[in-house]
């Protein structure tokens, strides 16, 4: 559409952590390059791996500790110590969740689907699934292999490719 | 404003070929834009077009996770239908605006 003589033609995104926001970061980065053609990779580490969990994909929380820009409705910021409360975290994850329906933003697992469907490629990283003792019976069906770094590089590479780190 | 003739009609576009006017829309023309874009239509195809025009004049959001539960076309169709960037490629062939929608 852009007469950019350089088009992105493959991006490799990483996504290292586990909350509502972070995840959904990735899923819509990756989802939106298939919409427009471009090959996408999603590679999982560490937290991010929750993502690709088949019992714990749906579950995803955001976090209301130690995040200065958590709003109560109304504006006002959420004071640290309401969030330690028990249940407000997932009050707070919920009503996140409803907000995104409403804008037919998938839950994870439908979103998962669509970017497969789609042509995209999932991948989660092998050093994280060892230290956490995840097996690839744990993860969700699309996911293509539990790689190395090395391997991701490899599978990243190409013209026009770019890396991304949520 | 932009025109573009499709199929012996002139037909008024926005800079990026979507047309400002979706009453201008007919079969035919869904043809051309189509062939423009290297496809050739099929039953299918129609169909899936007149779904996204109905959403639209309806004054709904087009997204990929809609289309999914369309009942018309499953995504993997969809992306195989229109290959490349299929939410453009579509509603540019169904005459309706650009879709605004991140997902």
């Amino acid at each position: 559409m852009s007469d950019n003589k350089n088009p992105v033609k493959k991006v490799s995104i990483i996504c290292a952590k586990g909350t509502i926001e972070d995840v959904y970061a990735a899923l819509v980065m990756g989802n939106g390059a298939v919409m427009e053609g471009i090959e996408a990779n999603l590679f999982f580490t560490f937290f991010g791996l929750e993502a690709i969990m088949k019992k714990r994909m749906d579950n995803l929380h955001t976090g209301v500790v130690g995040n200065p820009a958590m709003r109560l409705p109304g504006g006002m910021r959420m004071p640290t110590l309401l969030g330690v409360i028990p249940g407000v975290e997932a009050m707070v994850s919920a009503m996140m969740k409803k907000e995104m329906d409403k804008l037919d933003v998938p839950p994870v697992s439908e979103f998962i689907e669509l970017f497969v469907a789609g042509g995209g490629s999932l991948y989660a990283c092998k050093l994280a699934a060892d230290m956490f003792k995840i097996r690839k019976e744990d993860l969700s069906e699309h996911v293509k292999g539990i790689i190395t770094v090395g391997e991701f590089y490899e599978k990243a590479g190409g013209e026009g490719s770019h890396i991304i780190f949520t | 404003m932009a025109q573009k003739t499709y199929a012996g009609v002139a037909i008024d576009v926005n800079e990026e070929g979507y047309f400002t006017n979706p009453a201008q829309w007919t079969k035919e023309i869904a043809a051309a834009i189509a062939k423009e874009e290297g496809l050739e239509l099929t039953e299918k195809h129609y169909q899936v077009l007149e779904y996204l025009r109905n959403r639209h004049n309806g004054g709904e959001q087009l997204t990929i996770r809609g289309i999914n539960k369309s009942g018309v076309v499953d995504v993997k169709d969809f992306y195989q239908l229109f290959p490349g960037a299929p939410l453009k490629k579509s509603t540019k062939i169904a005459g309706i605006p650009k879709p605004t929608s991140c997902v």
